[in-house]
């Protein structure tokens, strides 16, 4: 079995993100980017299967501009044992990366298809359940815990009320939730190794998928800052405080 | 203990700044067989530089002929200089001094220069291994470097192995290449266990705190250059200001104070924004905003202070050997021509042999010995300093004699003998408001279950003795607000100790230099932690 892991190419978790003074967008200037962390523990697990002999092979995908390769790159040297970067300039709303994950898919006819259960840059939450969909496959989403056996996956799910488990026939989507595992540090000589993985570029034009993205982004904002606090020194000037603000 | 897997190459180079990078582009350059990496300890390259830095744009031209078609990120010319002497309100304009006319030079944000330059290096061939920190220092059976041991991940603050445990490799070469910046922590070693300072001064420090703002639209005239000496320092605290104008609305500001200073109560970073908070100084930045902020040591001993550079299988290069220009501020043209030197020589003799000889017979050595008595002529304070440096300006450094470097932390008077000058700090209104504030632009993360890896050799020093003697002066000079002194509970109540937010620390060392009984050893955390600087 194969398993593809789609990774993301977001802005560090560490960076603090700030909106560019004409609203056009984040700036990102200077700032340190990484994998989705829920990205990489979808690699991580995707690894794990294969080390425990559930899966052959494990390819990871990354839809952007050739900076995205050093994601890539990383993945490999965790241990996946190839990559595909789908090349294109502009940024996919979730829609039209399923749609293209989907075209990867049937290209490559995985067991299982993981991806993280959002990407910490736009938090939309949206992929993995509209690519299941596309492919009409079942969906095992936010996943703490998965089990491989044969055609079936045991996922155990967390949701509002706790867990839930729940079995899938393969082939499936599995989204990641944040307790599943604890990604691997990556070792120097692997790194050199994954320099050698081949890694396929494929423009998105080649895979025929319409990029429909719907929604237009306007602007951008900052949440609005707190009022400075002031520091009252009793009880009484706490009351009177608050009575001046109309409060009590 | 099980050994240790091994990656070999013909050079490795320790620290991915301006010294560390030009030398291994230099060793491509001249035979691209050569193997090379660079360990870095930061997350990604540039992520832990801070300088100003306003740079001279000669080695750039030697070893990246070509660059001026291909800038680095927020580079431009520098337009003006001005050099002022402020007082608690006001300023004068001084005559600026040689060493600061700027002319030909280029404002950068070194972080963003050395991004910049790693891929060129890597275009070569360089190996470039970020997030990866050199823990150790791995010797031969004859005593002598033969490579370093990078830093196990995955300990838990009682030492024990946490599941994501993975051992560092060691990584052997014929020749090491110890590029780590000012009071590198393997460096430091080095120097000690070889004796290089036996027949040297001292080496002597300052340390540089930094902000990069977004301004006001207008408020910034990109290619300005500004230095200031004056307030907030009393004249037995050698410190200036520097502040330049990018483009972009953008504006670099530091404050660099020499870590001589007598005072047990004085606050660096506090100096800093006493600074920024100056009537005149104050108006660019209202309205804007902080981007990034952090602070580093700076090296400052020079001619007199430079330790022997070579040692069986190793050689020390750029700050981490003191190579820095003080009066200019500027160190960067310094470290890469010395990195470019060490590749060159290495041509001819690959163990290294004569590095030394040839860095003092260099181009990089007489720079440094013209200008050798002007920084310890301010230990007399700022007006004798002055009149000093204006003498051996005068004279191109030709006074028969050389003046003396003192370690920095003998400079701290204890409590009992030094009368702290009335300082008349204000109350300040641009932020941050205080240190913790600060790290919060730096972007500082570490892994909070690891090993305080600043090491304090006797806390009980710390209460018993430091407290009466110099009233834990390391509260204060750690812009980072690193160290506490906070009252014990349970058991213990009613005593104190030390609390050390090991995860604030913006790696600067000025702890490991400036701690009055030298007990505090700064050494690697796991590596890619410490600050993700932005540009500075
Ligand atoms: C506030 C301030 C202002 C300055 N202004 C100027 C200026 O205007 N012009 C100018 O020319 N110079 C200026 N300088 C000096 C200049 O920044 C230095 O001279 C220059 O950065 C030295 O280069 P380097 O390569 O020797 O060391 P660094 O630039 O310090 O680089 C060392 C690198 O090694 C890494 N490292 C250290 N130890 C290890 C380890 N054990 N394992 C792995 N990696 C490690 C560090 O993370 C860092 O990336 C300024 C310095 C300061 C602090
Ligand atoms: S703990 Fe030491 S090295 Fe870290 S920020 Fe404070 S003074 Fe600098």
């Amino acid at each position: 079995m194969k398993i593809l892991v789609g990774i993301k190419r977001v802005v560090d978790y560490n960076v603090r993100v700030r909106v560019k003074p004409d609203g056009s967008g984040v700036d990102l200037d200077g700032a340190k980017m990484s994998i989705n962390p829920f990205d990489e523990i979808a690699l991580e697990e995707a690894l794990r299967l294969r080390e425990a002999g559930k899966a052959a092979e494990v390819i990871v995908v990354s839809i952007g501009p050739n900076a995205c390769q050093q994601q890539l790159r990383t993945g490999l040297a965790m241990g996946a044992d190839r990559a595909i970067q789908v090349d294109t300039e502009e940024r996919l709303q979730p829609l039209a990366v399923a749609r293209t994950f989907l075209a990867i898919a049937e290209k490559e006819q995985p067991g299982l298809f993981i991806v993280g259960k959002q990407a910490i840059d736009d938090d939309n939450s949206q992929t993995g359940q509209m690519l299941a969909a596309l492919w009409n496959r079942p969906q095992a989403t936010f996943a703490s815990e998965v089990q491989v056996e044969g055609d079936t996956a045991t996922v155990t799910r967390e949701v509002d009320a706790g867990l839930e488990t729940i079995e899938i026939d393969l082939p499936a989507v599995i989204t990641t939730d944040l307790r599943l595992n604890e990604p691997r540090f990556v070792k120097l000589p692997d790194i050199m190794k994954a320099k050698r993985k081949p890694l396929e570029v494929i423009p998105l034009s080649d895979l025929g998928v319409a990029n429909d993205n719907t929604l237009e982004i306007e602007h951008f904002a900052p949440p609005a800052t707190r009022e400075k606090g002031i520091m009252v020194d009793s009880a009484e000037a706490l009351v009177t405080e608050l009575k001046n603000r109309g409060l009590l | 203990m099980s050994e240790r897997e091994v990656m070999e190459y013909d050079v490795v180079v320790v620290g991915a700044g301006p010294a560390g990078l030009a030398c291994a582009i230099r060793l491509k350059q001249l035979d691209s067989e050569r193997s090379v990496c660079i360990i870095e300890k930061a997350s990604e390259i540039g992520a832990q530089i801070l300088s100003g830095a306003v740079i001279e744009p000669q080695p750039l031209d030697d070893l990246l002929p070509g660059w001026r078609d291909n800038m680095p990120p927020h580079c431009i010319p520098v337009t003006e200089d001005a050099f002022l002497m402020l007082g608690k309100t006001g300023s004068k304009k001084l005559p600026t001094p040689p060493q600061s006319n700027n002319h030909g030079n280029f404002i950068v944000s070194l972080g963003a220069m050395c991004a910049w330059m790693a891929p060129q290096a890597e275009d070569l061939g360089v190996d470039i291994f970020p997030g990866y920190a050199a823990a150790g220092i791995h010797y031969r059976q004859d005593g002598s470097v033969g490579g370093v041991i990078i830093g196990d991940m995955g300990i838990a603050a009682d030492g024990s192995q946490k599941s994501s445990y993975m051992e560092g490799i060691e990584i052997h070469a014929p020749m090491t290449i110890f590029s780590e910046g000012c009071r590198g922590h393997l460096s430091k070693q080095l120097i000690k266990k070889f004796d290089l300072d036996k027949d040297c001064d001292p080496q002597t420090y300052g340390i540089g705190t930094k902000e990069l703002w977004q301004v006001k639209p207008g408020k910034s005239q990109p290619g300005r250059v500004q230095h200031s000496i004056g307030w907030p320092m009393d004249s037995h605290t050698y410190g200036g200001s520097f502040i330049y104008h990018l483009e972009n609305d953008r504006i670099a500001i530091g404050f660099v104070t020499g870590l001589d200073y007598p005072d047990p109560n004085f606050q660096p970073w506090e100096a800093f924004q006493q600074f920024k908070n100056h009537p005149e100084i104050k108006t660019l930045f209202e309205g804007g905003e902080i981007l990034s902020a952090g602070a580093r040591a700076i090296v400052e001993g020079g001619y007199q202070s430079l330790p022997k550079t070579e040692m069986p299988g190793a050689l020390l290069i750029g700050d981490g050997a003191g190579t820095l220009n003080v009066p200019k501020i500027k160190g960067v043209h310094q470290a890469m021509r010395g990195g470019m030197l060490a590749a060159e020589h290495l041509g001819q003799h690959a163990d290294g042999k004569g590095y030394d000889k040839a860095l003092r017979d260099s181009p990089i050595m007489a720079e440094l010995k013209k200008v050798r008595n002007i920084r310890p002529g301010f230990h007399k304070g700022l007006w004798l300093g002055l009149i000093n440096a204006g003498w051996e300006t005068i004279t191109g450094g030709y006074s028969p004699w050389t003046l003396k470097n003192h370690a920095d932390h003998t400079a701290l008077k204890r409590l009992e003998d030094y009368q702290s000058p009335e300082r008349n700090w204000i109350d300040r209104e641009l932020p941050p408001r205080d240190r913790l504030a600060s790290v919060y632009f730096s972007t500082t993360a570490h892994e909070e279950d690891q090993p305080v890896h600043l090491q304090v050799a006797d806390t009980d020093i710390c209460i018993n003795q430091c407290t009466v003697e110099y009233g834990n002066p390391c509260t204060r000079f750690c812009p980072a607000h690193v160290y506490e002194i906070v009252e014990e509970d349970g058991e213990m109540e009613g005593g104190k100790r030390l609390q050390i937010n090991a995860a604030n620390c913006v790696h600067c060392k000025t702890c490991d230099i400036k701690d009055p009984y030298q007990i505090i050893n700064w050494v690697t955390p796991e590596g890619g932690s410490g600050p993700n600087y932005q540009n500075l």
